[in-house]
């Protein structure tokens, strides 16, 4: 019980932190450097790795689809099953789990030892809100970057997914078979409703990795400690999420 | 082209109130009743042992603790206020710089201005070279935090506390871990600082040296308690023990301190 207090508390001041920061949305125009900045740390910087993991998930997925369809002559629909799971779930979630771990790892450290070496207590002693300078950037950069690393992690899902299914010999699948059921069974709306689920993720993310790195408080030992609580509350908040969003959206 | 205005913005030096000032972190009180008056314009130092709650007493000052009990007015207006606090021009020396490590030393000295856009970019550039030049540090100026020594990251600290031309500067520790040449470059340059533009100073330190050559008043803390205020020549002379230990500390190798305490 007093856990999950403590994760609701969490989860109740990175809210917070997230209203303080809009307040700042004003000076948005005079932050687009940072934001720039922002948009390749957390673009430019995870794409290759959602890249390679989306690519063996959506292989591994047609693997383990085409082993059991295969029993009942059902092969076929390896393109549907894999277009649908990387759409509606895999993608959007491996691109927020990768993150979470790639940069919003690096947020928290950041902001940790800004905070534990008094640069955020000198920010503020100069009238410079922590929230505009470092919170904002990253959340704007984070709504402009999650649908692209989510598209990505979607469409090398189902590339992988199809050399799979073309080249495992016990699957043996024409890929335009499988991109048939790729393009007659996935709606535009299962993949948008993926983007919609990407951009929740993304943020939530970022906005923990900000609030807990902010929250930091003691010397550099706690730098770690800030950087392993902020990827577990932000897998936390992604299973948590994808659930309700799920729900919601189906 | 008009040719560019470097000079310091008017200043109009500020008066600190504080009046019975508590903290307490948990069941520890750290601050136990401060009361005192800053006068605009003076050098003020604040000096104590280590974990006498010197730090604690100047981060409320400069807004960054919330107190327990009390106030603290800067010019009247109540700094822990955080729709208040930007009415105040106020700097702050850290005791380790507190420098930006992802920005040059430029960058760190240009951040305050830029992001209140005070000046164009040009009269920004001049205010801090000429604040670099002023503590010889203008072969620095592209260097990151890290390249520097602890004396050359004080200096920086200071000269980005000069660009934000405040109206009263804070030093937390301004002369601990520099050699003695380096805490009297230090010394003079917080003393001409006031020389030059009649700023408000308040310095925290244990350095008996600084406190008694700068300080125009010297408050003595012990144990989060304010033993006593007076001029330098004032504090010598008093008979309090505790300020006498503090001041004159005698090495005793036969019956050292920490057997005795112990």
């Amino acid at each position: 019980m007093r856990i999950l207090h403590q994760y609701l508390s969490e989860f109740g001041q990175a809210f917070l932190l997230l209203v303080r920061s809009l307040r700042h949305l004003p000076s948005l125009p005079r932050q687009m450097g940072r934001v720039i900045e922002q948009c390749y740390l957390i673009g430019y910087t995870t794409f290759p790795i959602v890249a390679i993991l989306s690519f063996f998930i959506g292989s591994v997925l047609a693997l383990q689809t085409g082993y059991s369809l295969q029993t009942f002559g059902a092969v076929d629909f390896i393109g549907t099953i894999v277009g649908l799971s990387m759409a509606r779930e895999l993608g959007p979630v491996m691109a927020a789990i990768l993150l979470a771990g790639r940069v919003g790892s690096a947020i928290s450290a950041e902001l940790a030892s800004m905070k534990v070496y008094q640069e955020v207590d000198a920010l503020i002693t100069m009238n410079i809100p922590p929230e505009r300078m470092l919170v904002l950037p990253r959340l704007i950069a984070v709504l402009l970057m999650m649908p692209v690393l989510a598209i990505v992690a979607i469409i090398i899902g189902w590339l992988g997914g199809a050399v799979v299914a073309s080249q495992v010999s016990f699957i043996g699948l024409d890929p335009r078979i499988y991109f048939d059921g790729i393009t007659n069974f996935v709606a535009f709306k299962d993949v948008l409703d993926g983007l919609i689920k990407a951009q929740i993720f993304g943020f939530s993310v970022i906005l923990i990795s900000c609030h807990v790195g902010l929250q930091t408080r003691g010397g550099p030992r706690e730098i770690g400690n800030s950087v392993t609580r902020a990827v577990v509350l932000s897998l936390i908040a992604i299973l948590f999420l994808d659930y309700f969003i799920t729900q919601a959206l189906l | 082209m008009p040719e560019t205005d470097t000079s310091p913005a008017p200043r109009r030096a500020l008066g600190i109130s504080v009046e019975n000032l508590r903290k307490s972190f948990g069941s520890t009180e750290v601050l136990k009743g401060i009361s005192l008056e800053v006068k605009p314009g003076e050098i003020f130092v604040m000096m104590g042992p280590s974990g006498s709650g010197k730090s604690v007493f100047l981060k409320h000052l400069a807004g960054l603790e919330i107190p327990t009990e009390g106030k603290v007015r800067i010019d009247d207006i109540n700094v822990a206020d955080d729709r208040e606090r930007p009415k105040v021009r106020l700097a702050l020396v850290f005791q380790a710089g507190a420098l930006f490590n992802s920005l040059s030393v430029f960058d760190n000295l240009a951040l305050y201005p830029r992001e209140h856009r005070l000046y164009d970019r040009k009269t920004i550039k001049e205010k801090v070279e000429k604040a670099l030049a002023m503590l010889s540090l203008s072969d620095a100026a592209e260097k990151i935090p890290a390249e520097l020594s602890g004396g050359m990251k004080k200096r920086v600290a200071i000269a980005r506390a000069l660009v934000m031309e405040p109206d009263l500067l804070l030093y937390d520790e301004p002369t601990s871990e520099l050699d003695p040449i380096m805490a009297a470059t230090i010394s003079e340059i917080i003393a001409d600082l006031r020389e030059e533009f009649g700023v408000t100073s308040l310095v925290v330190s244990h350095d008996r040296d600084l406190a008694m050559t700068i300080g125009d008043r010297v408050g003595i803390m012990q144990e989060g308690e304010l033993l006593a205020i007076d001029t330098p020549a004032g504090i010598r002379q008093m008979d309090d023990p505790r300020i006498k230990e503090f001041l004159n500390p005698a090495i005793d190798l036969k019956n050292p301190r920490f057997k005795r305490s112990a």
